[in-house]
């Protein structure tokens, strides 16, 4: 089948800044896929590069298996991009918004799926509004919908839920799934790596413009995360065998890192042959955000 | 075609929406101008032999008003895109390069039309008028807006700012347009300036015009038709070259 998104070696240089260097990147029709990275990486070059908003340096990307430049139309057709910055156009209302992006794609009537999409963003009382007097969440709930009025197989949404409240962040996110369920593409950034790592089945890290990593998020979180452990002691000291163990220490409390569950015995035994009790610990969960710094190269 | 139509569609409303700054406030302008200069000047200056100087002065200020609001509709609405950022609307969807350049200068030219039909029905208030050449009179009045428009959308592409915007607009457009013999006839005017008149294109438009009300002109409409039509096909050329190498548009 084909790739819904296939970025091959692509590269981007704005003057003396290398802001891609060499992404390869596939994404399979039907995945939720997150593209993460700290600010600055080149997730926004690269999403700009699919949109056709920038042009790659080097290197080709295709969306449903139409080149992006060479095949821009039909490209464009299969892809919804809700940008990251908050734009709206102060002259319109919501709805002619709407209505004027489906003719930018080709589609006259289209009233009914506005419609729907209206509802399901809870927009529906706000469809006559002039967009300039809507909220920040609201705007960035007519983007969602701006992406949305063609359908598209592929829907990219570049930091979607930033100044949604939480409410709100959820029933964006059930309408997302069920686009996916129904069979859309979906790839995100969002610095909400929960978000993330509850939603996407696939994960694609960037670091400086390279792919540092790119793995299912169950297998990122058990090759990277590694548990993390928090032990209070009586008497207020560490025996030596365990100091290679010591990430940090804070507010009376060791943090150890382990490779797994099973280390943590061998630990307990060591405190006991050392004559030094555990008056509280914390075992925390391997998360995406562990993996991410990590990766980022900075300490958890 | 539906991209382009609901682009130009969108383009109209968008002036339409602002319509006491967008048409009637040009219209006030001009009217003040047509009003003050035919007071002055009526008693003292005849242009053409039988033509009265406020009769000659009404083309040449609907001229003015078309061309200054034709330019003023596609670089606008151009700059404020870019600065708001809403140009990802345009260029997200599958619009080719030239959708883009018809309808912004297609709404250039209604907005330029209805401004100047505006100011050229107030004017028969102060003169009488008749056209003579009224063939001549829509060629030169739609290649005129036309050619703003384009302008407009060239200067939106290069500005990278509001500032820049307005310099373009008081430092060339202004000019062009006051010293194009919209006041006067060149031949009125010392060898030196009339020889430099003949370089400015805004000259032929707006000469060209008013051979279509009087069936007199400074220089053969034909010849100025060529002209404007060379500088037409030029900028048109470049307009297009600009967009679709996605000039300042897409990085």
């Amino acid at each position: 089948m084909t790739p819904a998104l296939e970025i091959h070696e692509v590269h981007k240089r704005f003057g003396r800044l290398h802001a891609l260097r060499g992404v390869n990147l596939a994404v399979e029709q039907g995945e939720f896929f997150a593209l993460l990275g700290p600010n600055g990486a080149g997730k926004t070059t690269l999403i700009n590069i699919l949109a056709g908003l920038s042009r790659a340096t080097q290197g080709r990307c295709e969306v449903m298996g139409h080149d992006v430049v060479a095949d821009y139309r039909n490209a464009r057709r299969s892809l919804g991009v809700v940008p990251q910055e908050l734009v709206y156009d102060a002259f319109f209302t919501v709805r002619e918004m709407l209505r004027f992006q489906s003719g930018y794609f080709g589609i006259r009537r289209n009233d009914a799926w506005i419609d729907e999409l209206l509802h399901h963003l809870a927009l529906t009382d706000k469809a006559d509004t002039p967009t300039r007097t809507l909220s920040g969440g609201m705007k960035r709930r007519v983007l969602v919908a701006q992406a949305l009025v063609h359908k598209p197989p592929v829907i990219v949404l570049d930091e979607p839920t930033a100044g949604v409240d939480v409410e709100l962040r959820q029933n964006l996110w059930e309408f997302i799934r069920r686009l996916n369920r129904d069979g859309h593409t979906i790839v995100l950034t969002t610095h909400y790596l929960d978000e993330a790592e509850t939603l996407c089945r696939r994960v694609a890290m960037l670091k400086q413009g390279q792919v540092v990593a790119l793995d299912t998020t169950r297998n990122l979180l058990s090759a990277h995360a590694a548990t993390q452990v928090r032990l209070q002691l009586d008497p207020h000291r560490l025996p030596d065998a365990l100091r290679p163990l010591l990430a940090g220490e804070a507010a009376g409390f060791f943090n150890l890192v382990l490779d797994d569950y099973a280390a943590l015995e061998g630990v307990l035994t060591t405190l006991r042959e050392a004559n030094v009790a555990v008056t509280e610990l914390e075992v925390a969960k391997p998360d995406l955000e562990t993996v991410f710094l990590q990766l980022m190269g900075k300490t958890t | 075609m539906t991209g382009l139509w609901t682009l130009f569609y969108k383009e109209l409303l968008r002036f339409w929406k602002v319509s006491l700054q967008t048409v009637l406030s040009p219209l006030v302008t001009t009217l003040l101008y047509l009003l003050i200069f035919s007071h002055v000047l009526a008693a003292h200056v005849q242009v053409y032999p039988g033509v009265g100087y406020t009769s000659f002065l009404i083309p040449g200020l609907v001229m003015m008003a078309m061309l200054q609001n034709a330019y003023a509709n596609s670089s606008s609405s151009l700059i404020q895109s870019k600065m708001a950022g809403n140009i990802v609307f345009l260029l997200l969807p599958p619009l080719a390069y030239w959708e883009f350049f018809a309808a912004y200068v297609a709404a250039a030219v209604v907005r330029g039309l209805v401004v100047g039909i505006g100011v050229g029905l107030a004017g028969l208030w102060f003169a009488p008028m008749a056209v003579v050449h009224p063939l001549w009179l829509v060629l030169f009045a739609l290649a005129g807006c036309a050619m703003l428009g384009m302008l407009g959308i060239i200067t939106a592409l290069w500005a990278a700012s509001y500032d820049q915007m307005a310099a373009v607009q008081n430092f060339l457009i202004m000019p062009l347009t006051f010293l194009s013999g919209v006041f006067y006839s060149i031949h009125s005017l010392p060898p030196f300036w009339q020889a430099l008149s003949r370089y400015n294109p805004f000259f032929y438009m707006i000469d060209g015009f008013r051979y279509g009300f009087f069936g007199m002109s400074d220089v053969s409409p034909a010849l100025g038709l060529s002209i404007v039509g060379g500088c037409c096909l030029a900028l048109s050329l470049t307009t297009l070259a600009l967009l679709k190498s996605g000039y300042k548009l897409r990085n």
